[in-house]
């Protein structure tokens, strides 16, 4: 009996519960719908190799697309955790930014005001670091707001919010600029069998996590999130940090834009990026990270990134359409948030506490 | 002891610029555009008449807004609405019972999101973040295709959205020598009617005054006896409420419903607010100074149209520029402030 | 009841959690009288007014109140408001951004016949209220546009005007100055002539023998004493607020630390000054010394620490570290030049709360480091597992979160924090406060211990024996000010005669 209560009790207490079930769910809602339909029950599963005439042999599963279409939502999960984290704030301005870093690379790849070329204008390398030096420059913005005016998260990044997209369409002349040009095609296609946005995705989830364990940053962010008088006592620059935090949230845009614009190619200002600061902030809560700061879990919020990707996928194959999408991930959002809410939870803790009362009784 | 009899606080200071900041663009665009009939006094009606679904979400919007709260539900909510009062006009509903529906959907989606937010204490941001998603999704589920409203469909409705209400005065002869009467529609008129009704509710009845002291200080409301958790949760409901009748307005001016309708339309109504000196801490504001927040948008937007050259996004950055100014110059009102409280 | 009695609470007892925060305590308030309730940290005023007040529910005892039959047993502020019992807190609990008229009477706004507030009467009725008390303000001004001590006025006004018998001001004078203390007296001296009853807490105490005519005093949650202000002279307060007997710990020998004065300064602080807490001090500090700071509770004993170490950044005046002239803007400064400061607010400036024992313990050592030569997971077990055993702090493990530990092995995690460092000085403001008295004295060896190895000590503490036992020099504080210096004949009794001063004019 005593055990069973203690195993119960560390799952309970595992940060990654919430992520994990709800992945769990998702793939059941997938096996009985593949069975009701009469398929191979582990259809959502199968991964299988396939031969394309532009990308050699690439994998090819369900899974795979998940992957593949969840990696700028896991990018961004990854700065929105830093984020949430150290300033108990959303940073609502990353959808915005992506559009605005994919325009500025487009636009230094193509030339300004020309709508399409194959012919690259700068090298590569100039117009991806520009693209992601534009986020950086977008996260300063934030986050000296933030940090050294004290403005609300919410309302500092509103600004953005509203013009970065702005500023993304002027840049590129009000037009959609594609680069027909396989060299910038490569970050949104394939990189030998395995999609490219994965591998970057996989290598900024390892950096930053390396850098969050090989130097203090972690425990700074924390520690600021958790407590921040306590920490500026103990030595810590509170505002240093967060605004830090907002620059590597702007950084990982950039990365998340140029990924979005590789895709297609072009830089559609008016759609990359859209709503996808909602994602974002939804994996970072469906991570299991309170969004009222502290500790984090960078996996709980990659994890959560790919899970809405599966639940939009699976809502896909259910025939949902994409524009209906978002009433599933409204009831989920509500879900997860009163489930977190203080009355909410000391409802619960009221009941199990009488519940043991009744037991000693 | 120190500012008595000083009325001139940061505030008033505050909206004061924003009125003259409209003065200035407005002759600006007259000076600038006055040959492409930016003078005549149509242009400002014009402005009335597209913005008048923004005043009323903005006017709900500055109520949720004093009690240091803010909803981004409402740009979705006035497409699901369009888009109901569309399809439901296509299945041969009269026009008033669909309004009716509207307003019943207001007035439920607003006790929800303030239930949440006033008893289960959760963020305003997420409700209403999760309300906004809720109501993109839906209005696809209604109908993913655009649906106009034609007079064929629902003859009243049409011949609300083309009524014109002639203003006496002001008027121009045109080129062709036919004298042009100003005119705006009935939304101006119904958004003008919510702009009075909740300038006087807010200064005049208890539930108004109780707003502005949930968010100047809820702990002390709460102390003085206020129950703070009702108060905040029909303040939700006000702006869901105010938010369907813009609905309605914003339906008379584009007779149709379409899912990508309204986008963004929660951004202006905040930027709105805060440009006409609503403090998004809470506890200062009011629609007076919204009204004019809304103006600004418009002239901007206006402006930008009648000159015909510049790029689209150029209200966008305008505003948002303007928006960065007044939250600088807020956040140093309240430096300044707590400054000289240390004292 | 006795005549003239207004409340009486009669063996009030309350536990928090591990704590007896009060024990059997009476307290009795009279018609038109001011009453002091005195008592350092912990004492249990607070938690006494809160039992008054419906806030804190008690365990033990029985309230009675003037007028009503039985006893009273409030469970929230409107309860306490209804049966006649108002409280004024220091912290001002009204909305600033209405206005003066409208904080008197929200919630019960007089109505017109259209339902619309009658904004006429009730700026009328306003200024005959605030006129009455002579207060001078236009009542349709915002409440922010006034001064704190009108603001607390109209709190006042607003107690008064929603009939309470009662009046609780919970250290309301804590950040005013004399001009303005002045009004707000004569404000409460005008109540009590209309009969109010008034409990009046400070830490000031000239305040209680300008204006108080009885006092009620507690120590560590127990009644010590009522007395008429004038059987009462200063010491004697002191005295009975800070407890005469000596606990019965064995003497520190501290021989090694009473001979510190002839090394060389570790600090010295010439003109240092925080704008409204701390007036202009010097202060020198040699190596190897304990230097305490007495005073009460408020009079800047905390913020003279914080000062020098760059938690409030000093305005004026110049600090030597080692004879070197230094600038400190902010804590990590401080550090850097081998300064630590253990807060006297554990919870609030102190733990991280959701974070581990030992994450707690590396944290100053890392900030002082930098970010990026990060302690190896080995060195960081290393580090926490030596101090754990060290100060013996008893914790399941060191991976557990700080804040499932009680609070005195909170406080040792804090204290190895900055022991990690290896400082050349340390403040300890309140280091030993809600601790049990095995911990205190542990931590008061330790201090010792540290004074001859070399470091130089700041103590800050309300318990004038643990000082008398660790330090060889005090300053005195006295409302924001440093009042003097004792090095010799350090007895209970000098310190308290210094402490409470001024006492001829009494």
């Amino acid at each position: 009996m005593k055990s069973k209560k203690i195993t119960w009790n560390t799952i309970k207490s595992w940060n990654l519960l919430l992520p994990v079930v709800a992945l769990i769910l998702v793939m059941a809602v997938n096996i009985i719908y593949d069975v009701a339909n009469g398929n191979n029950p582990l259809s959502f599963f199968t991964i299988t190799l396939q031969q394309t005439t532009g990308n050699g042999t690439i994998l090819y599963g369900r899974i795979i697309d998940i992957l593949n279409r969840g990696s700028e939502a896991a990018i961004l999960a990854i700065g929105m955790t830093l984020v949430v984290s150290s300033s108990a704030g959303t940073d609502i301005s990353v959808g915005s930014v992506m559009s605005l870093c994919a325009s500025f690379c487009c636009m230094l790849l193509a030339g300004y005001g020309v709508s399409s070329t194959s012919q690259l204008a700068v090298p590569l390398i100039v117009g991806v670091l520009g693209g992601l030096l534009m986020g950086v420059v977008c996260g300063m913005f934030n986050g000296t707001l933030v940090a050294y005016f004290k403005i609300q998260p919410m309302v500092a990044t509103l600004i953005l919010f509203s013009a970065a997209r702005a500023i993304g369409l002027l840049l590129c002349n009000d037009l959609i600029v594609y680069v027909r040009n396989d060299s910038y095609a490569f970050f949104g296609s394939f990189l030998g069998p395995l999609p490219t946005p994965l591998v970057i995705t996989a290598v900024c989830a390892v950096i930053m996590t390396l850098v969050l364990k090989k130097t203090a940053l972690g425990m700074y962010i924390q520690s600021v999130g958790i407590n921040d008088k306590a920490s500026r006592i103990a030595g810590l620059s509170s505002k240093r940090i967060i605004f830090l935090t907002y620059v590597l949230c702007g950084l990982f845009a950039g990365i998340a834009g140029i990924v979005a614009s590789s895709r297609i190619t072009s830089a559609d200002s008016n759609n990359i990026g859209l709503y996808l600061e909602m994602d974002a902030i939804l994996a970072v809560a469906l991570g299991g990270n309170s969004l009222g700061g502290g500790k984090f879990s960078l996996a709980g919020s990659i994890i959560g990134a790919y899970t809405i990707q599966a639940i939009t996928t699976t809502l896909y194959a259910l025939g949902v359409s994409a524009a209906q999408a978002p009433v599933f991930k409204a009831v989920i959002v509500i879900i997860i948030v009163a489930i977190q809410s203080d009355p909410v939870r000391n409802y619960f803790k009221k009941h199990s506490a009488a519940k043991q009362a009744k037991g000693v009784a | 002891m120190k500012n008595k009899g000083l009325r001139l606080n940061g505030h008033t200071i505050l909206l004061l610029i924003t009125i003259a900041l409209f003065i200035v663009l407005y002759a600006g665009g007259c000076i600038a555009y006055g040959h492409k009939g930016f003078t005549h006094l149509q242009t400002f009606c014009n402005i009335l008449i597209t913005n008048a679904g923004l005043i009323c979400v903005a006017c709900g919007l500055t109520c949720v807004m004093l009690t240091a709260g803010i909803d981004i539900s409402v740009g979705a909510l006035i497409a699901m609405d369009c888009m109901l009062l569309a399809v439901g006009m296509q299945k041969g509903i009269g026009a008033v019972p669909m309004i009716i529906i509207v307003l019943v959907i207001g007035l439920v989606f607003g006790i929800v999101q303030g239930y949440m937010v006033g008893y289960l204490n959760i963020q305003p941001f997420i409700v209403t973040m999760a309300g906004m998603f809720f109501c993109r999704g839906m209005t696809a589920v209604i109908c993913t295709d655009q649906v106009s409203i034609t007079k064929d469909i629902n003859p009243t409705f049409y011949a609300w959205a083309n009524a014109k209400v002639i203003i006496p005065f002001g008027g121009y002869v045109n080129n062709k020598g036919k004298y042009m009467a100003p005119y705006v529609r009935p939304g101006v008129i119904v958004a003008l009617l919510v702009l009075v009704i909740i300038y006087f509710m807010l200064k005049f009845t208890k539930f108004g005054r109780s707003l502005y002291a949930v968010g100047g200080n809820t702990q002390s409301a709460a102390m003085m006896g206020l129950n703070t958790k009702l108060i905040k949760m029909k303040a939700y409901i006000l702006s869901s409420m105010l938010c369907s009748i813009g609905g309605i307005c914003y339906c008379l001016n584009t007779m149709a419903g379409s899912v990508s309708q309204a986008l963004g339309l929660e951004m202006d109504a905040i930027s709105s607010a805060v440009i006409g000196g609503t403090l998004l801490t809470g506890g200062v504001g009011n629609v007076f100074g919204t009204f004019f927040g809304v103006l600004i948008n418009g002239t901007i937007s206006s402006i930008v149209k009648t000159n015909g050259k510049l790029a689209s996004s150029w209200p966008n950055i305008l505003t948002a520029a303007l928006l960065f100014v007044f939250i600088v110059i807020q956040s140093a009102f309240a430096a300044i402030r707590e400054r000289s409280k240390n004292k | 009841m006795e005549e003239n009695v207004v409340l009486t609470a009669r063996g009030i007892s309350m536990t928090f959690p591990g704590v007896k925060a009060l024990e059997n305590v009476d307290f009795t308030l009279r018609k038109g009288e001011i009453h002091a309730l005195m008592g350092e940290n912990g004492a249990g005023k607070s938690t006494l007014i809160k039992c008054l007040t419906g806030i804190n529910d008690f365990e033990a005892g029985e309230i009675h109140i003037d007028g009503i039959s039985g006893p009273v047993k409030n469970h929230s502020t409107r309860d306490a408001q209804n049966v006649g019992i108002s409280t004024v807190y220091q912290e001002v609990n009204l909305c600033p951004n209405l206005s003066v008229a409208e904080n008197l009477f929200i919630g019960r706004e007089p109505m017109t016949k259209f339902h619309t507030i009658d904004r006429k009467s009730y700026n009328k009725r306003s200024q005959i209220i605030m006129d009455e008390l002579g207060i001078s303000v236009d009542v349709t001004q915002n409440l922010e546009n006034y001064s704190l001590a009108i603001q607390q006025m109209v709190a006042i006004a607003r107690a008064v005007d929603m009939d309470c018998k009662v009046l609780i001001l919970d250290e309301p004078t804590s950040s005013l100055d004399d001009e303005e203390v002045e009004k707000l007296f004569n404000l409460m001296r005008k109540l009590r002539d209309k009969g109010v009853g008034i409990i009046f807490v400070t830490h000031f105490l000239e305040q209680v023998y300008a204006v108080c005519d009885r006092i009620t005093v507690l120590r560590d949650g127990h009644f010590v004493g009522e007395y008429p202000v004038e059987e009462l002279p200063r010491v004697k307060l002191v005295a009975a607020m800070m407890g005469k007997d000596l606990d019965d710990l064995a003497e520190i020998k501290k021989e090694g630390v009473e001979n510190a004065q002839n090394n060389p300064l570790e600090i010295s602080a010439r003109g240092l000054s925080h704008t409204g807490t701390v007036k202009p001090f010097d202060l020198d500090i040699h190596k190897g010394e304990v230097v305490g700071i007495a005073g009460l509770l408020g009079s800047g004993r905390s913020e003279l620490a914080r000062s020098i170490y760059g938690a409030d950044k000093a305005n004026t005046g110049t600090l030597m570290v080692e004879g070197k002239e230094v600038k400190i803007n902010q804590p990590i400064d401080a550090m850097n030049l081998g300064m630590g400061m253990l807060p006297d607010d554990r919870k609030a400036e102190g733990i991280i709360s959701d974070l581990s024992v030992r994450e707690n313990i590396i944290l100053a050592l890392q900030a002082r480091k930098g970010m990026f030569k990060p302690l190896s997971r080995a060195k960081q077990e290393e580090i926490a597992d030596q101090y754990i055993k060290l100060l013996q702090v008893k914790t399941p493990s060191r991976e557990t979160l700080i804040k499932q530990l009680s609070g005195g092995n909170q406080q040792k995690v804090i204290l190895a924090r900055w022991l990690a460092t290896n400082p050349d000085f340390l403040i300890l403001d309140e280091p030993t406060r809600g601790i049990d008295i095995g911990t205190k004295s542990e931590i008061q060896k330790l201090i010792v211990q540290l004074a001859g190895e070399g470091k130089s000590i700041l103590f800050i503490s309300s318990e004038i024996s643990e000082m008398l036992r660790t330090c060889s020099r005090m300053a005195i504080m006295r409302d924001g000010q440093k009042v003097g210096e004792l090095d010799k004949d350090l007895t209970q009794e000098n310190v308290m005669k210094a402490i409470a001063g001024g006492e001829s004019d009494r």
